[in-house]
């Protein structure tokens, strides 16, 4: 199967669960704590004419206040924290945030040390782990689909609770 | 006229004349006196004796033990005299085997592909030593590095500041320090960095990042404006900073190609290599002449995607959206291509020390095919972007580096052959393949970043033409030699990065990394932005940034 057509079949499948969650468009706040820039090139591709996320209902905001979801990459770095937390705090809830790429996920090669904070999660809660180093794009697509179904049962419980 | 008699003595001389005097602003010949190295290293000798303590000559390495004093003179003679650029500055810690810290100075004779590295030994008890910065500002920020990283103080640095750690770092912790656990989380404690401060009447601060509104690498910047145009930036950086050199120290020589893979995530291929290169060096071994092709075709694939990369964001910034769109596409395939034939999109895992780990020779002819309807599109681009006037028009005189700033501050790379400075490393100081093949070392002179993306264009054309040469003299034969024991020495690596020249220096001893250091091309060319942007307006720094394509993360490391 062709790249083009993966993205055909896993596109329509992310826009029909943006459809129904969002009401057409997911709003993306991409937040680099300390990755290689690797990740970045696989984000950047996401945008391309090739994948056109865009056309899915994807968009990659300015700002956190304007986000539904978090995506971040990198391992966290000790110089990086304080600005994840202040742009994690800036992001409305109810709020999605997705560890891309493998130092995300648990540190990565970088680890835990001096500089490097090991994994978003030891930082701010992480609904979905994208590993890969880096993820190819159909892997961030996925993970963006797993991170919709997490988000229904987010609404649920909040709705249970009030 | 001028160029007149230019031309009669390149005839006559050629074999004396080196560069091309016509990149130069003044009509200026480099005349070749010596031949060798150890001609620079009498030259050193006969002016200070004395001053000398200790020689070792290592394959294309000098190593020149100098007395702590004489730093500022010998450096000033060497850099100024013989016009030997300073290509970067590192510590030691070597108080375990002879009670010192050595601060080494790393010179690059490119007329002789050599090295001229100047050691000198500092005490524990009385950490300080002269800062060169004053004669040769190139050393700026590795002098703050060494000061961060191992608690050596400059003395006499114009800019004494914290450059690596946070103003909430515990004071007396060294991290590149022998005794520092790489595990020890320092306390946070407050501190305040302060920001130069532009006064006048109007002038105000635009502060940008860390996170920024695209998708790119934190950083600080701190501009101050007065109306549009840029009086002055300050950039702030190192929110990436993971430790990297300390966590060469701590794994095996395995796990660090990947490491260095990391370092710069587009630049994957050059670091692998460059790391490797140095181990290979340490350890006698010379790679299959298979394995020197596939690494080189490899490079140039790499510095494809990312050319491609940095033209398509030059076209998104100067708004140019269907220039952008073809550009990334082009990427897109390039990318696609990498993936088919080594298995991963940013070509990575496939050096090792003794080699490469797949062969790629089956798909020369997929390589072939597909560069050559990519160079047709590429080809219809680069029109496309350089006939449409509402580019050229904002590209043109933006972003200015004159070549004496890109040469004081030792800009490397595409940014460096756009502002004149005629170097590569791959020309300069061959490795690979490079020297079997023929390529053109494409130099601009306007230095904006009209000749940025001109010659990464040309460069585009260069690479595949090397691809094709190298695809059809790839030598068959094994593709990897064991590297069974890696002995204790010390050794340079060095590739020209896709971003340009990448030097990596490291010390084995026990069969592990004593230390590794890495001076990514970004690490010159950060600091060539505070001088690009003055005088521009505001909205035209996002184009000058993508042209320089600079690395956050291979800078803070």
């Amino acid at each position: 199967m062709t790249v083009e057509n993966e993205i055909e079949i896993m596109g329509q499948r992310l826009n029909e669960k943006i459809n129904n969650m969002f009401g057409r468009s997911l709003h993306i706040r991409e937040v680099d704590a300390g990755s290689c820039n690797a990740c970045e090139v696989e984000v950047t591709a996401l945008s391309n004419p090739i994948y056109d996320m865009e056309r899915f209902g994807v968009h990659i905001v300015a700002s956190p206040r304007h986000a539904d979801m978090l995506l971040v990459t990198g391992p966290v770095t000790r110089n990086m924290e304080l600005a994840l937390l202040k742009t994690y705090n800036a992001t409305p809830s109810p709020k999605l945030v997705a560890a891309m790429g493998s130092c995300a996920c648990n540190g990565g090669i970088f680890g835990d040390t001096y500089a490097s904070g090991g994994g978003v999660d030891k930082f701010i809660p992480v609904d979905v782990y994208i590993p890969g180093c880096p993820p190819r794009p159909q892997a961030v697509i996925f993970g963006l689909m797993v991170a919709m179904d997490k988000f229904e049962q987010k609404i649920r419980k909040t709705e249970v609770k009030a | 006229m001028k160029s007149q008699y230019v031309d009669t003595i390149k005839k006559e001389f050629k074999e004396f004349v080196i560069g091309d005097p016509a990149l130069v602003n003044e009509t200026y010949l480099t005349l070749k006196k010596d031949t060798n190295v150890m001609a620079y290293v009498d030259a050193i000798r006969k002016e200070f004796g004395g001053l000398i303590t200790g020689e070792a000559v290592l394959r294309n390495e000098v190593y020149l033990t100098i007395k702590k004093e004489a730093n500022v003179k010998i450096c000033d003679y060497l850099y100024h005299q013989f016009n030997t650029p300073l290509v970067s500055i590192f510590a030691t810690d070597e108080r375990k085997t002879d009670g010192h810290f050595k601060v080494h100075y790393v010179f690059s004779c490119d007329r002789e592909d050599a090295f001229i590295i100047l050691k000198i030994n500092i005490e524990e008890k009385s950490p300080q030593y002269r800062s060169i910065t004053s004669t040769i500002p190139v050393a700026n920020w590795y002098e703050r590095e060494i000061q961060d990283m191992f608690g050596l103080v400059p003395q006499g640095h114009p800019d004494p500041r914290h450059l690596i750690h946070f103003e909430d770092w515990e004071t007396g912790l060294y991290p590149l320090r022998k005794d520092f656990d790489i595990r020890t989380k320092p306390k946070r404690v407050k501190g305040e960095y302060v920001y130069r401060r532009v006064d006048g009447e109007g002038v105000y601060e635009i502060p940008v990042g860390p996170v920024h509104a695209g998708v790119i690498e934190p950083g600080h910047f701190r501009f101050s404006v007065a109306g549009e145009p840029i009086l002055n930036l300050e950039i702030r950086h190192f929110y990436t900073h993971k430790g990297v050199e300390k966590l060469f120290e701590n794994i095996p020589f395995d796990k660090a190609v990947f490491l260095a893979e990391r370092i710069s995530g587009d630049n994957s291929v050059a670091h692998a290599v460059a790391f490797c290169q140095a181990i290979e060096k340490i350890a006698g071994v010379e790679i299959p002449p298979r394995a020197k092709y596939i690494r080189t075709i490899l490079l140039e694939h790499e510095r494809l995607y990312n050319h491609l990369g940095d033209i398509a964001g030059i076209a998104t910034d100067v708004a140019f959206a269907f220039g952008a769109a073809q550009a990334n596409m082009l990427k897109e395939d390039l990318l696609q291509l990498n993936e088919y034939v080594t298995g991963s999109r940013l070509l990575r895992g496939m050096n090792t020390i003794g080699g490469v780990r797949r062969d790629i020779g089956d798909n020369k002819d997929k390589i072939l095919l597909k560069l050559s309807t990519f160079q047709q599109e590429f080809r219809k681009l680069m029109e496309l972007l350089m006939e449409t006037p509402s580019v050229v028009d904002r590209i043109e005189t933006t972003g200015r580096i004159y070549n004496d700033i890109a040469k004081e501050l030792h800009v490397v790379g595409p940014a460096g052959r756009a502002s004149g400075i005629d170097r590569d490393t791959r020309r300069d100081h061959p490795y690979a393949a490079y020297r079997e093949l023929n390529f053109k070392v494409q130099a601009h002179k306007s230095g904006d970043v009209y000749a940025r993306t001109r010659v990464r264009a040309d460069e585009v054309h260069e690479s595949i033409a090397i691809i094709e040469q190298a695809l059809w003299s790839l030598p068959e034969g094994a593709i990897k030699n064991e590297v069974k024991e890696i002995p204790d020495g010390f050794a340079l690596g060095y590739t020209e990065a896709p971003r340009g020249e990448t030097i990596y220096w490291v010390r084995t001893e026990g069969g592990r990394i004593e230390r590794c250091k890495v001076r990514d091309p970004s690490f010159c060319n950060w600091l060539a932005i505070e001088y690009a942007v003055l005088d521009n307006i505001v909205p035209d720094f996002p184009i000058i940034n993508k042209s320089l394509s600079l690395s956050y993360s291979g800078n803070d490391m």
